[in-house]
């Protein structure tokens, strides 16, 4: 008996020490990313990065939206919040005390299943379709088939984006919501006369993206605002950022992160933009692009 | 002191064990007990508040049709009316037992009484396969085989109802069958025995020997099935189409409780109102295994008194 109490004592000791040595080994710093994911391939792939030319630092990353990014950054619980949309545009959130940091920018193009065959659908036409006052695509230039909407989950950044420069303001019909963009493209691809909205890096050869009013959803339109379904990406930090969470987001300024690494995830730096858009939608232009 | 009457004064070892053992049962009943508590406050105290501080009307929260909670309708309430995940959750539940039922109690009769060799070695393993598969594996299947099957049978887009209803009788059916295997096997030898006695033929003796017995453990093994199938969340969101409709047939898009709460949680900030809406949705369901809890001892209670 006491032989066996001895040994649980020494094990746990061993533990004790085990897991000290670990601590004063590494001296690691870490921080944690959570939010939006539609930023989150970025700061992973950015987080990784930085971790293996900065030994010893750790960029955790998560999603869960873009809500979630918002209000845990609000409650102090992360170091950088993730958001598609400005926290102002988000009830509850106090965005004062919030810093804004716009990483990149992303646009954002209708999608419809291939075999509907429309190339072009003008803000009248595409608010007609997600209002549900046009239901076939006979009654915008397409074959005799009904439309099926497919949204995201309500509060999604995408959707909200979506909605902002779409419907402006009307309210959505009521029809499938798919938590993750990979989801929607696969619906999208495999239902006929779907139609959905996502990123322009998640568009590949199964679905396809439409002109908007003549515009063709390209990055070089966006950095002009000709394709005006865009939202910047944010990194928001609870006051001004501090030491790894600092040095992280001015990493993630970087030319290494800005020029090479953004193009090639399907995002537009934010200095390529030739025009500047506010919380309210004024469009300034500015000096760089 | 003599040593005899000493060892029967003093605190045994075996006694001393006895107590040291019964303190750690407690002490871990006891921690178990906090964490249900403390669960079922938090839940509450959360789905609560969309009817004490968001002002919602609990009626209308459970009868009306439309789910938009960040929004207002017409007369400036907020839009949240849990009917359409309701309906659909007890939908998908109650189909998905109803196919299941008869697979599950032929294999284990199969399995018991027919053929309990090749039935043990062959079904039972299989069945407990099924158990091991993850749901997301299941909604996968789902996505990429049922729908297009669904779409292709009955028009439509595929996702809704019947989709979501495929996937959990998948889900469901090896733990009813496991369940209903238990339940036929705690039947008496003697009964069979005293039926084949009388000149009962096989067929006889199960239908009205051995099920009519097992009747209690049977309930209980479809009860759990349900519960099961009603807490399922990702493998049904990916297959039912997710969208806040109230179904008019079985291949139009539709949502559960657990979709709805899978797909929203995440976009929104904890206190508001639309995050307290689905925490309300939440205590729908917690409130919900209660009541399969329920019912299942219940079933038992009453196949007990027989």
């Amino acid at each position: 008996m006491k032989k066996r109490i001895l040994l649980v004592a020494a094990l746990l000791l061993s533990l004790v020490t085990l897991t000290a040595c670990q601590s004063s080994a590494d001296r690691g710093e870490s921080i944690t990313v959570v939010g939006s994911s539609a930023l989150q391939p970025l700061v992973e792939a950015a987080g990784e990065q930085y971790g293996s030319e900065h030994l010893g630092k750790f960029i955790n990353v998560q999603g869960g939206g873009s809500g979630t990014g918002l209000s845990q950054i609000q409650e102090g619980a992360v170091a950088i919040g993730n958001s598609d949309m400005y926290a102002e545009e988000k009830r509850g959130i106090k965005a004062k005390q919030l810093v804004d940091h716009r990483v990149a920018v992303v646009g954002i193009t209708p999608v419809l299943n291939k075999k509907i065959g429309v190339k072009n659908l003008s803000f009248a036409q595409l608010k007609a379709i997600f209002t549900g006052q046009v239901t076939n695509w006979r009654e915008v230039g397409g074959p005799n088939l009904p439309i099926v909407i497919v949204n995201r989950a309500q509060g999604s950044g995408t959707r909200v984006t979506f909605e902002k420069w779409v419907l402006r303001g009307a309210q959505a019909k009521q029809a499938q919501e798919q938590e993750s963009t990979g989801m929607v493209r696969q619906i999208v691809a495999t239902t006929p006369g779907a139609i959905s909205y996502m990123a322009f890096s998640y568009v590949d050869k199964t679905v396809a993206a439409v002109n908007v009013a003549g515009v063709a959803p390209t990055d070089q339109n966006v950095t002009t605002n000709k394709w005006q379904i865009w939202s910047y990406e944010h990194m928001y930090t609870n006051g001004q950022p501090k030491g790894l969470t600092k040095d992280f987001i001015r990493y993630i300024y970087s030319d290494a992160i800005q020029e090479k690494m953004l193009p090639k995830l399907g995002y537009i730096p934010v200095n390529h933009m030739q025009i500047e858009r506010d919380l309210k939608g004024n469009v300034t232009a500015t000096k760089g692009g | 002191m003599d040593p005899i009457r000493e060892s029967l004064l003093k605190v045994s070892h075996q006694a001393k064990l006895e107590r040291r053992g019964r303190i750690i049962g407690l002490f871990c009943i006891s921690l178990i007990v906090i964490v249900v508590a403390a669960i079922f406050y938090f839940v509450a105290s959360r789905g609560l508040a969309t009817f004490y501080h968001d002002k919602i009307n609990l009626w209308d929260f459970l009868t009306k049709q439309a789910w938009n909670p960040g929004t207002k309708d017409s007369h400036g309430n907020p839009a949240v009316g849990a009917l359409p995940m309701i309906v659909g959750s007890f939908l998908v539940t109650i189909f998905a037992a109803i196919v299941a039922t008869p697979f599950a109690i032929g294999a284990a009769i199969f399995m018991t009484e027919i053929s309990p060799r090749r039935g043990m070695q062959i079904l039972k393993p299989v069945t407990e396969l099924l158990v091991g598969i993850p749901s997301v594996v299941y909604g996968f299947i789902g996505l990429t085989v049922v729908v297009p099957v669904i779409r292709q049978l009955f028009g439509g887009t595929g996702f809704g109802i019947l989709a979501g209803t495929m996937v959990l009788f998948v889900m469901i059916l090896p733990t009813v069958t496991s369940m209903s295997v238990d339940a036929l096997q705690a039947v008496p030898r003697y009964y069979r025995e005293a039926s084949l006695a009388l000149g009962a033929t096989r067929w006889q003796t199960i239908y009205k020997v051995v099920l009519r017995s097992a009747t209690p453990g049977l309930l209980t093994a479809v009860v759990f099935g349900m519960a099961r199938a009603f807490g399922e969340a990702l493998a049904v969101q990916m297959v039912i189409g997710n969208a806040a409709l109230l179904p008019h047939n079985l291949v139009s898009p539709a949502s559960t409780l657990t979709s709805i709460l899978t797909m929203g949680i995440g976009n929104t900030i904890m206190g508001s109102l639309e995050n307290n809406a689905l925490w309300s949705l939440a205590l729908i369901l917690l409130l919900m295994s209660l009541v399969f809890n329920l019912l299942i001892r219940l079933i038992g209670r009453k196949g007990a008194m027989k």
